[in-house]
């Protein structure tokens, strides 16, 4: 079975990408397009070589284009460097995004700081997009006494409420229904919020996508959907996973305008989640988006990619690597050049370093913390479970890696 | 019956073949496609290419593994169609955490179709689930949840703790024609022991003593089980020590003979304690030979709370064969109780 669609992107016409107008990326309240594109021709603005086509510049403030591609070089230089903790015992599990840097990052940026994030696996980097400090996201990886998750989530599932960023979910697919349903809130309460829900590919088999794209179409809930099309989940390739010509297409079914973007591609990415979110904003209802991208490297630190596809295919997809196109037009227009990206790389590089030495300061967690919050008092029966627990001798050891 | 030929003696075999646990596993399954066409695998990354943890690696009918994508509770369903219309299918779950999406079919349906529907038709599916946790796993990817499972009408529960039981038992699964939930510890996997290399089942509802002696009954299942041996054997307790292999069947006339014997009674179960099977099994037990109970039954069971993350949590969160065997001796050393309070003499220390 091969796929159908799914393997490069096409040039498209791009139709009607929003044209967002002067100004920070935070604070950028760019017009929307009138009509979102809604077929399954791929969305995509920016060429190989860092060329954009005569009059699809989405003309991003500089300031804006700068901020994209910082954060997208520090979760690329964040991801690298907790690989390497992972394969040091330093951390248990972590889960990379190579070769998505656009999706996630150009995704992002293209909300308000008040909407709101509900994370599929890849999304990490919206955490601390909003805020959350390298340091605190490694307290979370290594589960120490300073983790918000007070070390009871897996690595990678940060929490931060300050920057309206709900927890990864682990179940697949769950985190869609959370996310339509945060958004029927925001409308019912009268908040000016939008929600954007994130997926893979794999997730648009689960049940709660099904339900969740229903529900959100039929209550115009002010929300985006938004499919990391990665090719793969785990070792499923997206041709078995559906049999649909493209993911976008899922949306004409429910009634949703859908767009199929190029993953890769961090200006249209953020063009089209910016109009998809201007529609939400304006009541006009939800959006479905499907980014065609592309992971790398294994599913976490526990998968070994090579045993199940081929190396060629990995190798092509370098050839199309956000990063560096992204930096390519930044170089032709003059807002960059090789000086200012060894120095600015160097100063990632120190800035995760000392994330790192400072977490790792952090004491581990306090045994007690065993039995609080799993209700609001700590029950008897968990006193008593905790005293039973720490006068028992031999504690074990950490056997065995994150299994898939 | 193409499969009631198999049914032979449970005693574990001395001597011959060492295989693991894993490699058990896979030949069960390899077995049961080769003797029966009906027999086929299905599940999320059930044909990944790991064989799921080589429990399914090479196997001689890869045209009978079937991959599905993400949708548990579907693919219950599709599992349920096929059983219903005479298939066996075994669906293959590589995490308990995600069996859960699959609740409503499971308990509302695979577990009941045969009884709502007066047994008009069968439902000869396996459903096979990995258990327990890696490092780091935390709440959602660490559970066992067996008790949960075993609070449901219809459905028969499977644990086994040996390269030999989990053969056997797989083969009398797939040979049943109810369903059955078959859980596998993944801290087993690399366990070796002897197992035969023809085709046999084992009986549901029969315990295996895994260690003698006559000063306290243990109970435990599973990875559970194997951790109360080790800490048996380690210490060299005085312990009637009875893995059930089948928490549902539940051979409660050994345990209950082994407690009038020797007066104590400890259940480990690897799971939440709250109406858990340690509960099932106290309960049980005060209910049939209250009188021959020297001390209160005690429970070991994971705290009340979520599988933590951190690895300095897990620890403390974690029981371990060197904590089993410091419960038992306290509970060996417990105040000596006169005989002759103890219903049928009993061995009073
Ligand atoms: C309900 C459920 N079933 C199985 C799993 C195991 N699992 C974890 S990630 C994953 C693949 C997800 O693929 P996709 O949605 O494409 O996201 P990606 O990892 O590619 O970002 C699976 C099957 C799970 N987490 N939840
Ligand atoms: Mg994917």
């Amino acid at each position: 079975m091969s796929g159908k669609g799914h393997k490069a992107p096409v040039k498209a016409k791009a139709k009607a990408a929003a044209k967002p107008r002067a100004g920070t990326a935070r604070v950028a309240t760019p017009k929307p397009a009138a009509v979102m594109p809604s077929s399954a021709g791929l969305v995509r603005l920016l060429e190989d070589d860092g060329t954009v086509a005569r009059g699809k510049d989405p003309g991003l403030a500089e300031e804006t284009l700068l901020f994209l591609y910082e954060q997208m070089v520090q979760v690329r230089e964040f991801d690298r460097r907790m690989l390497m903790l992972q394969r040091q015992g330093r951390i248990g599990f972590y889960g990379p995004i190579l070769g998505q840097e656009a999706a996630t990052v150009g995704s992002i940026a293209a909300l308000e700081p008040r909407d709101w994030i509900f994370p599929a696996l890849r999304e990490g980097a919206a955490a601390m997009m909003r805020g959350l400090s390298l340091t605190e996201a490694i307290n979370q990886l290594i589960g120490n006494g300073a983790d918000r998750c007070k070390g009871r989530q897996m690595p990678c599932h940060y929490t931060f409420k300050q920057g309206n960023y709900y927890g990864m979910s682990s179940v697949i697919g769950t985190q869609i229904s959370h996310a339509v349903g945060a958004a029927m809130a925001a409308r019912i309460r009268g908040d000016d919020v939008v929600v954007l829900g994130y997926m893979g590919d794999g997730a648009t088999s689960a049940n709660d996508f099904h339900a969740g794209m229903n529900f959100a179409a039929v209550y115009r809930s002010p929300c985006v959907l938004f499919c990391q099309n990665n090719q793969w989940a785990i070792s499923v390739p997206i041709s078995k996973q559906s049999a649909s010509e493209t993911l976008a297409q899922k949306g004409k079914a429910y009634g949703i305008p859908y767009v199929r973007v190029d993953g890769n591609d961090v200006l249209a990415v953020y063009s089209v989640t910016r109009a998809a979110v201007e529609r939400a904003r304006q009541g006009d209802g939800p959006t479905f988006v499907e980014a065609v991208t592309y992971r790398r490297l294994g599913h976490s630190s526990s998968d070994d990619p090579t045993r199940y596809r081929d190396e060629a295919e990995v190798k092509a997809w370098e050839k199309k690597d956000p990063v560096d196109r992204f930096r390519a037009y930044l170089t032709r227009r003059g807002l960059w050049d090789d000086g200012k990206e060894a120095a600015f790389k160097e100063g990632i590089a120190q800035r995760v370093n000392d994330a790192i030495a400072a977490a790792e300061q952090n004491a581990p967690p306090a045994d007690e913390t065993l039995v609080t919050d799993v209700y609001e008092h700590v029950t008897p029966q968990l006193k008593e479970q905790l005293a039973e627990v720490l006068a028992l001798e031999g504690r074990g050891v950490n056997e065995g890696a994150f299994p898939l | 019956m193409p499969w009631s030929k198999f049914q032979q003696d449970y005693a574990a075999p001395t001597g011959g073949r060492t295989i693991s646990y894993c490699a058990a596993v896979r030949e069960a399954i390899d077995q049961a496609m080769g003797h029966d066409p009906r027999v086929f695998a299905i599940g999320l990354d059930a044909d990944d290419k790991f064989g799921v943890f080589g429990s399914m690696a090479n196997l001689s009918h890869p045209e009978r593994v079937l991959g599905t994508p993400i949708a548990e509770n579907a693919m219950t369903g599709v599992a349920l169609g096929a059983a219903l219309s005479g298939l066996r299918p075994i669906h293959v779950h590589l995490r308990n955490d995600f069996l859960l999406v699959a609740m409503d079919q499971i308990v509302n349906y695979v577990a009941k179709w045969e009884d709502m529907f007066d047994r008009q038709v069968r439902v000869p599916l396996v459903i096979r689930s990995i258990i327990g946790r890696g490092w780091g796993c935390g709440a959602q990817h660490s559970q066992a949840l067996h008790g949960l499972f075993a609070q449901v009408p219809g459905l028969k529960v499977v644990m086994p703790s040996t390269p030999y039981d989990v053969k056997g038992l797989f083969l009398a699964s797939v040979a049943d024609d109810s369903p059955v939930l078959f859980l596998e510890h993944r801290w087993l996997y690399k366990n070796t022991g002897d197992v035969p290399e023809a085709i046999y089942t084992l009986p549901f509802g029969k315990c295996q003593r895994l260690h003698a002696g006559e000063g306290l009954t243990v109970v435990a299942a599973s990875l559970a089980a194997v951790h109360a041996r080790l800490a048996c054997e380690g210490n060299g307790l005085d312990v009637d020590l009875l893995d059930p292999r089948t928490i549902k069947p539940l051979d409660i006339d050994t345990i209950v003979a082994s407690v009038r014997r020797t007066g104590r009674l400890l259940v480990v179960d690897y799971d939440f304690p709250f109406g858990g099977f340690a509960a099932e099994v106290c309960a049980q037990v005060a209910e049939r030979a209250h009188g021959a109970l020297r001390q209160a039954p005690v429970r070991i069971c994971f705290p009340d709370r979520g599988m933590p993350a951190s690895g300095i949590l897990e620890r403390a969160y974690y029981p371990t064969p060197e904590r089993l065997a410091a419960a038992m001796q306290n509970l060996l050393d417990g105040a000596p109780v006169a005989d002759d309070l103890l219903v049928g003499g009993g061995h009073g220390r």
